[in-house]
């Protein structure tokens, strides 16, 4: 018996198991797929928004303000790439203008540090790129970008170090409340709890009404996106949004914390989490909403296109609350999600008590976490590390400069990788311009040496996506 | 203190320091990132390769192990399993290995021979699920040469490059069934030998003019893919749509030379070639610094690669042991129909008797002209029976033809023949 079960372990869901793993008590994730963050957070725009987008009062405005503002200290402790860059929202006609004054007395109203409303002259000054068709804008200067599936990996990594379990290729097939605590049904067995948090993502309506009335549903939808080549990153210096209308924020132009230019997305209602294939006319209206932004990117130097589905709610607010008795839902998590995580797991913790949750802290949970990152290191340092573990002084993915000592940390991680991207997420590889074309091989050979598997069950990614299928014929078959 | 480094044991770093010691330099290192030399003939077990340089067919390792023999005689010096960091202006070069940890070397001079990279499916956008079973077919045939594991049963091979041409050929053989060859291009990128020998022997159509319009996967890895007809503009023609059930994908899309080193040199780059502005004997922008082979432009047959990779250490040896004047060179312009020539500039002094000059087309010509002018003067022409933007073209300039050039620039362009 458990005292807590996560369901889901997304960005949200990873966050919840951070703040509680500060407390004594047993706690499990459980994942239906064979890693985390396998869902929206990581495939998203990467950005913690400054939080003047929601209305004021909405819990997405406080939320989002005080998820910003935890980010930094987090990211630093538990070192995930972060860097509070600031953003603009563009204004391609007067009335745009009116939305930039809007969303600047939202800010105001919503306490987002330092927003104010700029003139051409000073957004050039900013952006030399930008498109001489702007005509104004609202600057947020606590805007930040980051590395979100780090962001996740971070939480779920240290909740594990706190004593936390996550439960991978676990899927909840039904609840069954048991008077005084929960069975949950699961393809790998039941698992019982005293209290459950509902961080399905965009399962969270099916979770939620497997314990309580429907009150709310998720229409999946998707964005799609071009990660551009290394080169392109001076098309922007901070992150670039062009006026929200009803299907969102819109096409944005950024920087990314790997040192590229993230472009999209677009907006389109999908059957479910499953539809994150590309489509030509998604990329079409991605290229020419970003060609409006900044007219110079050079679409020949993208690196890949990927798409991503939003859990949002049939509601324009987070579905956060007491669903029923010990049951909390973390539910309908849409943009901006990933920027309130941290101040939605606070939230958790404050409703677990609420339901009578008696949380007592421990001596010294751990809170912080240590990444080697030997790209980033001085040239000092990096004789020190290889002095310290050879496999340092061996590069593996060339374009990215990762060695065999960090993917070797990667795969003995808390929450050990299965596949090719499970260790890309961990440590790098292939996030550069051959995308894994050269270190692809290596890295399966590394898994399976050090995971002591053959070859052919190593994974490319989710459940089912192996890489090799046979070995080839041996002399006395030829 | 080194005479020479050279940076990548591939066919391009191994003719350049083999050259190089010919002609006198004593210290000379290569730098391999791999555990062995011999850069990408190691995965090449095919035939075909030194038909030029040694008037007999070789396969890729054996062409690479001739290399090696004649390094042996050699003092060359070579430094396995170690990765290249960064080189600067004052040719410092700064590398890691797991035995010998970080080091900064200093040499007298430097020749880039890091080869190319391939072209992705993000380079070209195309639509549709990311599972498992999308190749490269370089990765491709790393996984069947040198790893021994198939990678497919059902395979599209999208782009009729050589490495794509290839692999349709070996895992014909190992019992995939090829399904089709698709172009988006009118014509083949490929070698004509190759596609005779790797797809019509074999029976498997090749499709001009089509793509690979969506890929769709089941249980994580590829189970169908659509092709469609191209217009002129290259976009899907709507209803012209085929569906293939496969499993596999194999992208032979295009090379782009591996210059990060040379970027952060600060080394001048040609756009077109996306490797460095090279003088006739492959010295870059920056004096001291060299580069030869794939990293300078994408050759088709290795031969090339040797010969140019032989200048390019016979220039490094020049220059650390004569002494040269500065002069202004004549500038390579791409005239009508070229897309590119390698060098890009030619000092008329440093030339012995004949300048090489490499180039591709934009087109498909059968019988056509080459013509190479100062300005309004046609200077040196030549007669050809067919180019293809597949194909490299090589012209020879004689000394005598570049000393009465009158202008700065001298441009080489190509037209059908009337």
């Amino acid at each position: 018996m458990y005292d807590v079960v996560i369901i889901g372990c997304g960005v949200i869901g990873a966050a919840a198991a951070f703040e509680l793993s500060k407390f004594k008590l047993d706690l499990a994730i459980l994942e239906k797929e064979n890693d985390v963050a396998m869902g929206a957070s990581r495939a998203n725009s990467a950005i913690i928004h400054a939080g003047y987008d929601p209305k004021p009062g909405t819990l997405m405005a406080r939320l989002n303000v005080e998820g910003n503002r935890m980010a930094e200290d987090l990211c630093r402790d538990l070192s995930v790439p972060f860097s509070r860059i600031g953003s603009l929202v563009l204004a391609f006609s007067g009335e745009e203008m009116e939305t930039v004054w809007d969303l600047y007395d939202r800010g105001i109203k919503n306490g987002v540090p330092g927003v104010e409303v700029i003139m051409p002259d000073k957004i050039r000054e900013m952006e030399p790129q930008i498109s001489d068709k702007v005509v104004g804008a609202l600057w947020a200067p606590s805007a930040g970008i980051i590395n979100p599936w780090d962001y996740t990996l971070a939480f779920a990594e240290t909740a594990v170090r706190n004593g936390a379990e996550v439960k991978l290729n676990t899927c909840v097939t039904g609840i069954e409340n048991a008077e005084d605590h929960y069975v949950i049904h699961t393809n790998q067995g039941d698992v019982e709890a005293q209290y459950i948090i509902n961080a399905a993502g965009v399962e969270s309506d099916k979770v939620h009404e497997m314990v309580a009335e429907k009150t709310f549903s998720i229409l999946p939808n998707r964005g799609e996106y071009y990660l551009m080549d290394k080169c392109e990153i001076e098309r922007a210096n901070h992150v670039l949004f062009q006026c929200p209308n009803k299907d969102g924020k819109g096409v944005l132009v950024s920087p990314t914390t790997g040192g590229n230019l993230i472009v999209g997305p677009n907006a389109e209602g999908v059957v479910d989490s499953s539809c994150v294939n590309n489509t030509a006319s998604g990329m079409a209206f991605v290229r020419e909403k970003a060609l409006k932004s900044v007219p110079t990117i050079n679409f020949r130097n993208s690196i890949r296109n990927f798409s991503g589905v939003r859990a949002n709610p049939d509601q324009d607010e987070f579905q956060i609350g007491i669903a029923a008795q010990n049951f909390i839902d973390l539910a309908g998590i849409k943009s901006p999600g990933l920027s309130s995580a941290p101040a939605i797991a606070l939230e958790a913790v404050k409703l677990l008590k609420e339901c009578g949750l008696h949380l007592v802290e421990k001596e010294n949970p751990i809170t912080t976490r240590k990444k080697i990152r030997f790209r980033g290191l001085t040239d000092k340092q990096k004789q020190a590390a290889i002095q310290k573990n050879p496999l340092y002084g061996r590069v593996i993915c060339r374009c990215e400069t990762i060695t065999e000592g960090e993917i070797v940390d990667a795969i003995h991680s808390p929450i050990p990788p299965c596949s090719v991207d499970g260790v890309k997420r961990r440590a790098g590889t292939g996030m550069g311009r051959c995308q894994g074309g050269f270190c692809g091989p290596r890295v399966v050979d590394i898994l399976a040496r050090e995971l002591n598997k053959n070859p052919m069950e190593i994974l490319q990614d989710g459940k089912g996506s192996h890489i090799l299928l046979s070995e080839t014929k041996k002399e006395a078959d030829a | 203190m080194y005479d020479l480094i050279v940076v990548g044991g591939g066919p391009a770093g191994l003719a350049a320091a083999h050259s190089a010691w010919q002609k006198g330099l004593k210290n000379i290192l290569i730098v391999e990132r791999d555990k062995e030399l011999g850069g990408i003939l190691n995965q090449c077990i095919h035939n075909g390769f030194g038909l030029h340089r040694f008037k007999e067919e070789l396969t890729g390792p054996e062409y690479a192990g001739r290399f090696i023999e004649m390094l042996k005689d050699t003092h060359v010096q070579v430094m396995l399993d170690t990765m290249v960091l960064d080189i600067n202006k004052n040719r410092e070069v700064h590398v890691i290995s797991t035995e010998n940890g970080y080091q900064v070397l200093q040499a007298k001079s430097i020749v880039l021979a890091m080869g190319c990279r391939e072209r992705t499916r993000g380079a070209i956008a195309i639509p549709g699920d990311r599972p498992a079973g999308v190749f490269t077919a370089g990765s491709a045939q790393r996984y069947l040469n040198m790893e021994g594991y198939m990678v497919g049963k059902r395979v599209i091979i999208l782009g009729s490059g050589d490495i794509g041409l290839i692999m349709a050929r070996r895992m014909t053989l190992e019992g995939a069934k090829v399904l089709a060859c698709v172009e988006v291009m009118p014509y083949s990128g490929g070698l004509i030998r190759n596609i005779v020998q790797c797809l019509e022997d074999w029976d498997i159509p090749l499709y001009l003019s089509h793509t690979i319009t969506d890929i769709k996967a089941e249980n994580g890895r590829v189970s169908h893919v659509t092709v469609s007809k191209v217009d002129d503009m290259r976009n899907p023609i709507p209803g012209s749509e085929m569906e293939f059930d496969c499993d596999t994908v194999l992208l032979s899309v295009g090379l782009i030379p591996e210059n990060e080193l040379t970027r952060s040199a600060g080394i001048q780059m040609d756009n077109r070639t996306n490797g460095a502005i090279v003088y006739e004997n492959m010295e870059t922008s920056v004096p001291g610094i060299f580069a030869c082979g794939n990293v300078v432009h994408v050759h088709d047959l290795v031969d090339y690669v040797s010969a140019e990779s032989e200048r390019a250490g016979a220039a490094a040896a020049q220059f650390v042991l004569g002494e040269t004047e500065a002069e202004t060179p004549i500038r390579l312009s791409n005239g009508f129909g070229v897309s590119y020539t390698v060098p890009q500039q030619i000092r008329v002094n440093r030339i012995d008797k004949i300048a090489d000059v490499f180039f591709r087309v934009r087109q498909v010509y059968k019988k056509s002209v080459i013509e190479v002018s100062d300005g309004e003067k046609i200077i040196a022409s030549y007669k050809r029976d067919h180019m293809a933007p597949g194909e490299m073209e090589h012209i020879l300039l004689t000394r005598a033809q570049l000393d009465k050039v009158a202008g700065d620039t001298i441009t080489v362009s190509a037209k059908e023949a009337e």
